[in-house]
């Protein structure tokens, strides 16, 4: 299985290698999404610290929302999906690669450029490290709940479904997270958000690719 | 409206679900869609008249409130409004497990009569909330930890109700909005318990809906008889439903 | 309900073809065949264990070529080959590789990307990887779709020798398949009768 591992990684990355557009989408659409509210609410400093653990973490959620639709289509239209479900390997262990590989892709990129972000809000850098380690902590569960969404929805036409599933289960992740920058912020402790946070992780990746490998057997039947 | 033809059921089944029903027998949908339609008019009747007595009780009998007026009376909608929409949730996501792990026909259907119900009960419970809310704190709405989460619960719903109707192939359909349920279920504690957590912090003292007048006997009788008109309903409305899903369904099951 | 009332069994060295209009159910047979599909009523048996594709055991010694080939656009068809043959749980030297790409004509092309093959030759990668994955049952969707007849000449005399080796194949296809010495078992879906009964129908 590590051979293996290493190898459908591998193919993850290649992948993303040639095709930027859906690696670079989702990081596009975060600092747009980022970069849009301070445009609207004015650029009233305290009111910008205030606003801007939840803005990133809103950013970051949409971001992953919107790489979703790529996750398992081009496998389905290519009829790479049957393969896998065809494989003596197990479902959930291929899903998972699946999930990292797609977290290495689109949500990694998100925790290097959220600090950025945090910064151009004017956040202190103890809350943009606060911000760093959440986002690592949070990211990949989104990743993994969305893929349970773009499971659940593959083939069907329009993305707002995929939305409306996933984005009501992130919200504890988006609480914690925000709130542990927001903390890091005024100089509160930040241990009980993180450690929720990295609860969450810990369900989500012990449920996750096991309902996806499900919802994708329902999918190519 | 789609009807159960029984003429043209086959003797066969049409006998099987002719006679009388045991607990265990009611798991096949004929047999329980004949009870359904005995059982449906009682349901209806003892929905109206609980609601009729609950009703009496909320804006006749009961005190007017010294502190609060007149309006602490929607509480009467909005308490049970809230109880049953979770309430129903979890039933909802029951059947969808039953469904999955014993693969029984009947389960995703109930779900499925279910949800609809739920959605309806959450999008009261915050409308009624908004009205409690208005005369009382001066706002439309209220960030308060349990509207939130009603407000997320109705998202939930409507991301299942989606999820079933933009899936043709019915078998799909049921399962993949079990794992829905399933899911949304599993996060509800976790969402709630967030929820909670982020409107304590931002808030200070929390401005809770359930800071009503205490409890008086009156009070209380008018909640239960609100709730238990809020529960028939529910059934008698859900029983309708898995009725006419059984009828659209039938033809596909008679093969299988 | 795509069809209904279809029973038969295949022994080793069967190659059976099934035939029949479109929307007739050929490509629902396969996927029920290999366990991606579950029938309403009925049951699949591969050496009289029930075909599931959750099962290890049984995806293990089964091929499936189904109307996609099975191929992602943006890799190379060496790098097709080895990740597909990797999935299916066999490892593969590259020189295996490239001789299986030679004998399907498609020698020169090892690093082209997939995308920028014709569908004849994105057919004829898929066959090399059921070729070289060495499975004992064959489940083939249209294999010979956009093939010349060249190459369809070989995948024949190929599925022969498969069937020779005592493995089973499962092909669904237009036009009829010359035997090459045995005469194949025809299923036809349009002419399913009540019984669904291939004639003659012998038992595994």
């Amino acid at each position: 299985m590590p051979a293996n591992s290493s190898l459908l990684v591998g193919r993850e990355l290649r992948l993303a290698a040639r095709r930027p557009m859906d690696a670079l989408s989702g990081l596009v659409f975060f600092v747009l999404v980022g970069s849009l509210f301070p445009l609207a609410v004015g650029p009233d400093a305290p009111l910008l610290v205030a606003i801007g653990p939840g803005v990133v973490w809103v950013a970051a959620l949409l971001a992953v929302a919107i790489s979703l639709h790529r996750l398992f289509e081009p496998d389905l239209d290519d009829g790479v999906l049957e393969q896998w479900l065809l494989s003596p390997h197990s479902l959930t262990g291929l899903v998972a690669l699946r999930i990292a590989a797609h977290w290495l892709v689109c949500g990694l990129p998100l925790v290097a450029v959220g600090p950025v972000l945090a910064l151009q809000y004017g956040l202190s850098p103890p809350a943009v490290a606060v911000l760093l380690a959440a986002l690592l902590l949070g990211t990949p569960t989104l990743s993994l709940l969305g893929a349970l969404g773009a499971a659940l929805t593959l083939g069907l036409r329009g993305h707002v479904l995929v939305a409306l599933i996933v984005l009501p289960l992130c919200v504890p992740v988006l609480v914690f997270g925000s709130s542990a920058v927001s903390a890091g912020q005024q100089g509160l402790p930040v241990g009980p958000q993180l450690s929720l946070l990295g609860a969450c992780l810990s369900l989500a990746a012990f449920l996750c690719p096991w309902a996806t490998g499900a919802a994708l057997r329902l999918a190519v039947e | 409206m789609t009807t159960l033809d029984r003429a043209a059921l086959p003797p066969g089944v049409r006998a099987h679900a002719a006679a009388a029903p045991t607990w265990r027998s009611l798991a096949s949908p004929m047999r329980f869609e004949a009870w359904a339609g005995r059982a449906l008019p009682w349901f209806a009747a003892l929905a109206a008249l609980l609601g009729v007595a609950g009703l009496v009780v909320a804006f006749g009998v009961a005190p007017t409130d010294h502190q609060q007026g007149d309006v602490y009376r929607i509480l009467f909608i909005h308490v049970p409004a809230a109880w049953m929409s979770m309430f129903i949730y979890l039933v909802a996501a029951l059947h969808a497990a039953l469904g999955l792990v014993f693969r029984t026909r009947l389960s995703p259907l109930m779900a499925r009569a279910l949800a609809p119900t739920g959605a309806l009960f959450t999008a009261i419970a915050l409308w009624t909330g908004a009205m409690w809310g208005r005369p009382t704190w001066g706002a439309w709405w209220v960030w308060d930890a349990r509207l939130t989460t009603e407000l997320i619960l109705l998202f939930l719903y409507l991301g299942y109700l989606g999820l079933v109707s933009a899936i043709d192939d019915p078998r799909r359909a049921d399962r993949a909005g079990a794992i829905v349920l399933l899911a949304g279920v599993v996060d509800i504690p976790v969402i709630y318990f967030s929820v909670q957590w982020w409107s304590t912090l931002h808030q200070g003292a929390s401005i809770s809906l359930t800071a009503a007048p205490s409890m008086g006997h009156t009070m209380l009788a008018g909640l239960l008889l609100m709730t238990g008109a809020c529960w028939a309903y529910t059934v008698a409305v859900a029983l309708a439903r898995v009725r006419r899903l059984i009828a659209e369904r039938e033809a596909q099951w008679r093969l299988a | 309900m795509v069809f209904a009332a279809l029973s038969f069994a295949a022994r080793p060295g069967d190659a059976v073809q099934v035939r029949g209009s479109n929307g007739s159910g050929k490509s629902s047979l396969l996927r029920l065949l290999c366990g991606l599909l579950e029938p309403a009523r009925g049951e699949v048996r591969w050496r009289r264990r029930a075909v599931s594709a959750r099962d290890a055991g049984f995806a293990g010694e089964v091929a499936y070529l189904g109307h996609a080939c099975g191929m992602t656009g943006e890799l190379t068809v060496l790098e097709n080959l080895r990740f597909a043959l990797h999935l299916t749980g066999r490892a593969c030297t590259e020189a295996a590789c490239r001789e299986a790409l030679g004998q399907l004509g498609l020698a020169g092309r090892e690093n082209e990307h997939v995308r920028r093959l014709s569908q004849g030759q994105r057919r004829r990668l898929a066959l090399a990887r059921v070729l070289l994955s060495g499975r004992p049952l064959w489940l083939l969707d249209e294999p010979c779709d956009a093939l010349d007849d060249g190459a369809t000449r070989a995948f024949e005399a190929r599925l022969a020798a498969h069937a020779a080796d005592g493995g089973v194949a499962v092909v669904t296809t237009h036009r009829d398949i010359a035997g090459q010495g045995r005469e194949p078992r025809r299923i036809d879906m349009d002419a399913l009768d009540d019984a669904g009964e291939l004639q003659p129908a012998r038992r595994a």
